[in-house]
């Protein structure tokens, strides 16, 4: 592209003043005439059986107008993918409502009611025989033998093998049980290696250990964590002809509505969904909520609108968690820093329903991070009666460099390395290669990596070496600690559509079916062909957050693909309009369509000759039909985007395309994370001075929001190393951290004193705007230079598990050794 | 019944407009009342449903209770202020700093607006367990479940444990009671006035509350006298987060010196008992010694002589010993909060 006039660039997204002034609409602040109130009754055992359900004392309460239970719940349906693939049902997966919860917090059955008071006092009302089943929450516990399981059946997933030309068959439930042999390393805290259903190893790995100057074997922890969204996942229903309108909180406005059709099983043309604002979801609303079709069953059931507002204890438990991961990580290092060998070993917390990406992802992502010589990583994710696990803000990813950072601080501190140096030697560079190799021989490879370069402008912007040599002196009670680490996750996806419309007002109707989940790329990545076809963004108009208002085929909101998926396929649909433009041109003034050129809302021939304004090419594009107004549609477009440009034909010219752009390995972002931190011996408190995130993200887009995801997601990460977590009592098998204070999302006070952020702004050479996504990989980078900056302040012996608090501090430097069983969960 | 944790249970609501309607409401109700002030802890109580009072006396309409008066040559606080007010106020400011301090670092700023004193001394116990509403001594029960061998008690007491493990979580209990405050409390048969320090009660004397106040009694005021006024200062909270949390332990200290050495001193810790821990023996042993290191490391091992850890928080026994150092030892270290 010429001469950037909006990428690149800041402005006004079209939901700010919306969202200062409060007007903007989140599903809670819908009321509809007649709307009934829904509540939850949920599940006070860790595990247990519905015997006998008595609804009659509610039911006869005079505002009670519909109950539903798990018999209401249709059952689960494969999915079709949009390729044509159908992946079948786990019929031991998640539903809305149970009669066999398998956690404290599950919902059982829901009431719909003329206010919540009178839904509430009649759940009261409601009495249950429960049958308590035996239950785990804590996986390590699980695999001990004679121990409960989450399950009756046992606590791992197990895909069974495909048949050949049949779809893959959904996952079993088996037990898993390890020796008393295999378990001894747990005695002396050290995570124990018995077998496990998954692995997968490169490279030579037994000389890579024979070959190293330094071989570390270290057992840690990563927290299990909320997702805490500012807004709970509260849905509103009601029934039109028999079309079902949903307001719901999700990450995706037009893939919520195959989830919620398969839900309910119905056809994907009655489901409407209005989704306008969202209040962050970071994974855990990736397609909707399964939970939102409680109310529209509720609707049908009452024939009346229903709200079901979701209180935030009751999102502590149905919106989902990241999952823990035990980790154990044996090292190999030469006398140089270079990684010559990872072994990773890694037990992850699943909860009870659908398997977890995350144990997996984990070892892809520190093999693309550290591009060790030779690797293995083996892992298991167990079952547990403790909510379910969600995607979380880089998944996996996260866990996996919080299990590998500290114990490359180590390293280097015993190498007498510089850690920017060590880290500098092993970073990914251009096309790294990660991952096994695939049957075939080949190596999954990344599209660009520029993680060295963020390194050094890191080290730079940060004064490291500065720094660096003040650090570890002690000044009173406080001493200083330094600390940087690497980050990356997965950061973009292809295929999918663009859609827009340039009408004889000369004004650019742009179709989003992107959700708007706080991130602005609903709106950011639309720049890209206003500043194609040259029309300025005040002409610019966005429709958003409604699938009834023809929206096309967009991805979810999701590992990060956004920008990267859709600055490609907003590319797709300029370049298909500006095609049209040229053509309509050289039909009405003569030549060939190639001797135009589209800029300054005008169509006109290259070299500033005759043209036509866009108006006029949108009035003819009406006059000529066919491909130009959309009544003809490109073939390989999304059949979601089909039906939406069908509706649209007619109004303009219409930029219609699929990004069908070549990509040449899987799109990855780098963040390198800079912090300092200043600890109090004698309280073990301590806080965060400065932190400098430096971002390889490939072409920024829009600065500010770039901004906002990198410090924000840097929070995150920043929350799991200083005080978010679970705390479980193991006996009971119920939660106890309910409530903010207890569980301890960090808060403003919390923040760096000083926090700031970098783009390299070096395009990724595999797309063609060179934008790449960044919701994720901050959250690494921000949690584990903390970690490295305490341990750079007290030393490597002091904290096995996160988050370090003050607790963990102060008695590891009272004992001089960490004192936190790091196998034991929800501690 | 199924349990619900959401939506305030109905109850007849009284706004008295004066202390002795008050009074004659919770004589009239008796334990059928609840007492409501800044709502801070009572709305996690009613919207847990967990307390189900009849009837709820709201005191947010009775002036008296309401402002900072100086009297008798110190200050008089109605019980209803809000802290926010307290940390404003600039006799307390001038004379009472520790007090300011204490209740700057309560919660957050919105609750400080809304919380008020009364309500921040008096309330109950933050037990994870017991607010998550499980059937524990103190909620009537017969069970301490923080106590047990697999129980999650990081924040809870070492010492003074009896039955219940439970600890007072307030950061303005133990500012008063080293500026020697008493507390006015009125009931059906008039006012009495007492010491701060025997304010709160352990679960050895009554396990089901945390304070003396009789179901129709009230809290109405707090007397500051002037015999701690412009002394040498320290509170200290440490928390896990920097705003809007309780205290893991909190340490008050108020000491007047003759020269270089302590002369009167006041030293108070909060949060590692269910009632703040006034130091009398380590204010006796500092009495007369130089306000140095030495004194302040003697003063730290001291404070925490028969601490009984539990199993996760036996970090709490060198948090308040250096705590206590740092308040004897004084100027040069800083609050970290």
């Amino acid at each position: 592209m010429a001469a950037l006039k909006l990428v690149g660039r800041n402005y006004t997204t079209p939901d700010l003043v919306a969202k200062v002034t409060g007007q903007a609409k989140y599903a809670e602040d819908f009321r509809v005439d007649g709307m009934l109130f829904a509540r939850l009754l949920l599940s006070p055992m860790p595990h247990a059986r519905v015997k006998k359900l008595n609804l009659s004392a509610a039911l006869a309460m005079p505002g009670v107008k519909a109950i539903i239970t798990a018999d209401d719940i249709p059952a689960p349906a494969a999915t079709v993918t949009d390729l044509g693939q159908t992946i079948q049902a786990n019929m031991k997966g998640e539903r809305a409502l149970t009669s066999e919860p398998m956690y404290q917090g599950e919902p059982i059955l829901a009431v719909a009611a003329v206010d919540e008071l009178t839904a509430i006092e009649a759940i009261e009302k409601i009495e249950i025989d429960w049958e308590p089943l035996p239950f785990s929450v804590d996986p390590i516990d699980s695999l001990r033998p004679g121990r409960p399981t989450a399950r009756l059946e046992g606590n791992v997933w197990v895909r069974p093998p495909a048949k050949p030309g049949t779809p893959p068959p959904p996952p079993e439930v088996q037990n898993l049980k390890w020796t008393e042999e295999e378990l001894a390393d747990a005695r002396d805290g050290r995570l124990p290696m018995g077998k496990v259903p998954d692995q997968w190893t490169y490279g030579d790995l037994d000389a890579g250990f024979k070959n190293a100057a330094l071989v570390l074997d270290e057992t840690f922890v990563t927290p299990n964590t909320s997702h805490q969204t500012l807004e709970s996942r509260t849905a509103m229903a009601y029934w039109q002809n028999g079309k079902l309108f949903l307001h719901c909180s999700t990450q995706s406005t037009v893939q919520t509505v195959a989830s919620v059709a398969r839900w309910l099983h119905m056809d994907p043309n009655d489901v409407v969904i209005i989704s306008q604002y969202t209040g962050g979801g970071f994974g855990s609303k990736a397609t909707g909520t399964h939970t939102s079709i409680i109310p529209a069953l509720l609707a049908k059931k009452a024939n009346r609108p229903v709200m079901m507002r979701i209180s935030r204890e009751e999102e502590h438990y149905i919106g989902g968690a990241r999952p823990s991961l035990h980790g154990r990580m044996k090292v190999g290092f030469a006398k140089d820093g270079q990684i010559t060998a990872i072994d990773m070993f890694v037990v992850g917390e699943n909860g009870p329903y659908e398997p977890q990406g995350d144990t997996a992802q984990s070892g892809r992502i520190v093999s693309l991070l550290y591009q060790p010589q030779a690797m293995r990583w083996r892992g298991v994710s167990v079952l547990t009666n403790t909510p379910p696990r969600r995607a979380q803000s880089q998944p996996g990813g996260l866990q996996g460099i919080m299990l590998m950072e500290p114990l490359l601080s180590k390293a280097a501190r015993k190498l007498a390395l510089d850690q920017v140096a060590i880290r500098r030697m092993n970073a990914p560079e251009g096309k790294a290669q990660f991952g096994p190799a695939s049957p075939q021989g080949t190596r999954a490879h990344a599209t660009s990596s520029f993680m060295k370069q963020a390194l050094d402008r890191g080290r730079d912007l940060f004064k490291w070496d500065e720094r660096k040599a003040a650090s570890g002196k002690r000044q009173g009670a406080k001493v200083r600690g330094v600390g940087v680490a690497m980050s990356t996750f997965v950061a973009g996806s292809v295929g999918f559509d663009g859609l827009f419309v340039i009408k004889p007002d000369g004004r650019l109707y742009i179709q989003s079916g992107i959700g708007n989940l706080g991130t602005e790329s609903v709106s950011d990545v639309h720049r890209v062909s206003a500043e194609m076809v040259g029309v300025p963004w005040e002409k610019c108009e966005l429709t958003w957050g409604h699938t009834g208002r023809n929206l096309p085929w967009s991805c979810v909101s999701g590992g990060s693909q956004t920008t990267h998926a859709h600055t490609r396929a907003a590319h797709a649909a300029a370049t298909d309009a500006i095609k049209k433009l040229q053509q309509i041109a050289a039909k009405d003034l003569g030549g060939r369509p190639e001797d135009y050129e589209v800029a300054n809302e005008r169509v006109f021939r290259k070299g500033g000759g005759a043209g036509i304004t866009l108006a006029q090419a949108a009035k003819r594009a009406i006059e000529l039909g066919g491909i130009f107004d959309g009544h003809e549609l490109p073939k390989e477009i999304n059949a979601f985007t089909k039906r939406s440009a069908t509706a649209l034909a007619g109004q303009g010219l219409m930029g219609v395309a699929r990004d069908s752009y070549k990509h040449d390995g899987a799109t990855h972002s780098f963040v390198a994370g800079f912090a300092e931190v200043e600890v109090d011996v004698e309280t073990g408190k301590y806080q965060i001075v400065d932190y400098l995130a430096v971002a390889d993200v490939g072409t920024v887009v829009h600065p500010n929001a770039l901004g906002g995801q990198v410090l924000g997601r840097s929070m995150l990460g920043i929350g799991h190393a200083i005080g978010q977590k679970w705390v479980y009592d193991q006996h009971y098998g119920v939660p106890l951290a309910k409530r903010f204070h207890y569980n301890k999302p960090p808060t403003i006070l919390d923040a760096p004193r000083k926090m700031a952020w970098e783009a390299l702004d070096i395009p990724d050479p595999e797309t063609p705007v060179g934008a790449r996504g960044i919701g994720e990989p901050p959250v690494a980078a921000g949690c584990c230079a903390i970690l490295n900056a305490l341990a750079d302040a007290l030393g490597d012996e002091i904290f096995r598990r996160a988050p370090v608090m003050t607790d963990e501090i102060l008695t590891a430097l009272e004992t001089g050794r960490p004192t936190q069983d790091p196998l034991t969960a929800h501690v | 019944m199924a349990v619900i944790r959401d939506v305030i249970p109905v109850f007849e609501l009284y706004q008295p407009a004066s202390i002795d309607d008050a009074i004659k409401l919770l004589d009239k109700h008796g334990t059928d009342a609840w007492v409501l002030a800044g709502g801070l802890d009572s709305m996690d109580w009613l919207k847990d449903r967990i307390k189900r009072p009849k009837v709820v006396v709201d005191l947010s309409q009775i002036r008296e209770l309401k402002g900072v008066r100086e009297a008798g040559g110190g200050i008089e606080i109605g019980a209803m202020t809000p802290l926010t007010e307290i940390v404003k106020h600039p006799v307390v400011r001038e004379k009472y700093s520790l007090l300011m301090e204490a209740a700057e670092l309560v919660a957050s700023p919105q609750i400080r607006n809304q919380g008020t004193i009364g309500g921040n001394v008096s309330q109950d116990t933050r037990c994870w367990y017991y607010r998550g509403g499980w059937t524990c001594y103190r909620a009537g029960g017969n069970v301490c479940y923080a106590d047990t061998p697999t129980a999650l008690n990081r924040e809870h007491a070492i010492f003074d444990a009896d039955r219940c493990v439970a600890v007072n979580p307030s950061d303005t209990a133990p500012a008063l009671v080293a500026l020697d405050a008493q507390m006015v409390i009125r009931g059906p048969k008039g006012e009495r006035v007492i010491n701060a320090e025997n304010y709160w009660i352990g679960p050895g004397i009554d396990i089901t509350r945390m304070n003396v106040l009789a179901p129709n009694e009230l809290l109405t005021a707090i007397r500051i006298p002037s015999t701690m006024a412009g002394a040498q200062f320290y509170f200290e909270k440490v928390r896990d987060r920097q705003v809007w949390d309780f205290p893991l332990v909190n340490v008050a200290s108020a000491i007047k010196t003759n020269g270089a050495t302590i002369g009167e001193v006041r030293l108070v810790v909060n949060a590692v008992a269910a009632t703040p821990r006034r130091l009398k023996n380590v204010e006796a042993s500092v009495t007369g010694k130089p306000r140095n290191e030495e004194t302040a490391d003697m003063a730290g091992r001291m404070a925490v002589e028969g601490a009984e850890p539990l199993r996760h928080n036996g970090y709490k026994i060198p948090l308040m010993r250096n705590l206590v150092k740092r308040a004897i030892r004084g100027a040069g270290a800083t609050s970290t909060t």
